[in-house]
């Protein structure tokens, strides 16, 4: 039987599936005690809708590998930092099209009135000069840039 | 793959149909709880009561900010802005169901009892049973969002507020309410620098841009003296150290929006607070939350077994 990390460590990210949920840090402890598998998980944001896909995610995956009583827990704190998403999962998003994030921000909280300055490559051709169209995008993660280069848009999984 | 149980099969589009995943149900669908596996233990010297009323006003400020933010989605000035106020508007979702969760969690009495077999978990129940008189969010918070102009002043202040608030409560005694706060710290910074960057450039832009921002400040501006009133919830909070008296960000936050005011040319509107005593905090809302309230219960309470 496969060990319930390594089923778990399979699951993928539901809007970013090429990202595991070990390559995005957002699965913290995968505990097995007799038939019962423990997984906890954190959340990247508060209100990440996808939370809830993740959790079923996990469950079926675990159930199909033959553990039938798994629960999923939560951990919130510590609050999930970009800077846990592994070297893989840098190297995965950039082969996907979208730039990674650059280190965490720590320390006092600036107000930054004039547009965030991120030092990031196009993910597509590796134009340095890119501009930032909204520090929102598609999910709560991502904010959205243009190349100025290749004209081409790409997603930026933003520092948290 | 013989053996293989298409109940189970989380990637058939007809799963759920023949009744054997809960997640077709409108209640029930996401964690069943936001805090599942998390110790909601009351910490000694916390009174589970003032817990679970303190949070419901952080939770409600959230709630009901959200949801009138989310009205701006697919009418926002254009598509970056539609969508930066719906992110907004989850995050703040987000914060707001962990809140009610964590309200629930300390003082099960706050929840509303639903009829037998209802699957309504106790955060949905606070936030679409609960009639206008109980909800604790400031009148700030529910007030019609205006144009885009108020929109912006209305949140550069909220989001100030909030995050001078939240960083605060990152140090509660209440590990969960702790936990909470420094999560949202992280959001509502990227809120903090939306709304301040919106404020300088519609100062700054057009003669009516300008116009229209100055004109959302003053509308404004008389309201948010509610949110840095302290109510006998709060200052009991605060006395047990998981609380925040919000009076005592008043000079931090004034600084920051000072500070965007100086950047945008924009004069500190002349107009005294309005209202006196906390209003929406002991559940005396203004005209518009019964509106909201109807429109965002209106399906949940129209099924109150979730299924539909």
């Amino acid at each position: 039987m496969v060990s319930a990390l390594a089923v778990a460590a399979t699951v993928t990210d539901p809007e970013m599936p090429m990202l595991t949920l070990v390559d995005l840090g957002v699965l913290r402890d995968v505990d097995e005690s007799g038939d019962r598998v423990t997984v906890t998980i954190t959340p990247t944001y508060s209100g990440c809708p996808a939370m809830a896909t993740m959790r079923d995610d996990l469950v079926h995956a675990l159930q199909d590998a033959g553990y039938d009583e798994v629960d999923v827990k939560v951990s919130l704190s510590p609050a999930w930092s970009s800077d846990w998403i592994t070297e893989h999962g840098r190297d995965r998003l950039r082969a996907h099209g979208l730039s990674a994030p650059g280190p965490a921000p720590t320390g006092p909280i600036p107000l930054t009135l004039a547009p965030v300055r991120r030092a990031i490559d196009c993910p597509r051709c590796g134009s340095a000069d890119v501009r930032l169209t909204s520090e929102f995008g598609p999910t709560a993660c991502k904010a959205m840039y243009q190349c100025s280069t290749c004209l081409e848009p790409f997603e930026h999984v933003k520092e948290i | 793959m013989d053996s293989h149980d298409l109940d189970l099969d989380h990637d058939s589009v007809y799963d759920g149909l023949l009744g054997g995943d809960a997640s077709q149900w409108a209640f029930g669908t996401d964690f069943e709880d936001p805090l599942a596996g998390v110790d909601t233990t009351i910490p000694a010297g916390v009174d589970g009561a003032v817990l679970a009323a303190y949070c419901l006003m952080l939770g409600d400020d959230a709630l009901v900010y959200a949801h009138r933010l989310s009205e701006w989605t697919s009418n926002a000035p254009d598509l970056e802005d539609d969508i930066a106020l719906a992110n907004i508007s989850l995050d703040l979702l987000g914060q707001a169901r962990l809140l009610l969760a964590r309200a629930a969690a300390a003082d099960p009495s706050v929840v509303p009892v639903l009829p037998d077999g209802s699957p309504v978990p106790p955060e949905d129940a606070l936030a679409f049973f609960r009639d206008e008189s109980a909800f604790r969010n400031v009148r700030y918070v529910e007030a019609p969002n205006g144009d885009f102009g108020v929109t912006i002043a209305r949140l550069l202040l909220f989001s100030t507020h909030r995050l001078a608030l939240l960083q605060r409560l990152a140090a509660s005694v209440d590990p969960v309410l702790a936990a909470i706060a420094a999560k949202g710290v992280k959001e509502v910074t990227y809120h903090r620098d939306y709304a301040g960057r919106w404020f300088v450039t519609l100062a700054r832009g057009t003669e009516e841009s300008r116009r229209r921002l100055v004109a959302g400040l003053a509308t404004v501006w008389p309201m948010y003296a509610e949110l840095t009133r302290c109510s006998d919830v709060e200052a009991r909070a605060a006395e047990q150290a998981f609380g925040v008296d919000p009076a005592t960000v008043g000079d931090e936050v004034d600084a920051v929006v000072e500070h965007v005011l100086a950047t945008a040319g924009i004069e500190r509107p002349d107009v005294p607070a309005s209202g006196t005593g906390p209003l929406g905090r002991t559940g005396r809302h203004s005209e518009a939350m019964g509106r909201l309230l109807a429109e965002m219960q209106v399906v949940a309470r129209a099924h109150p077994l979730g299924k539909w």
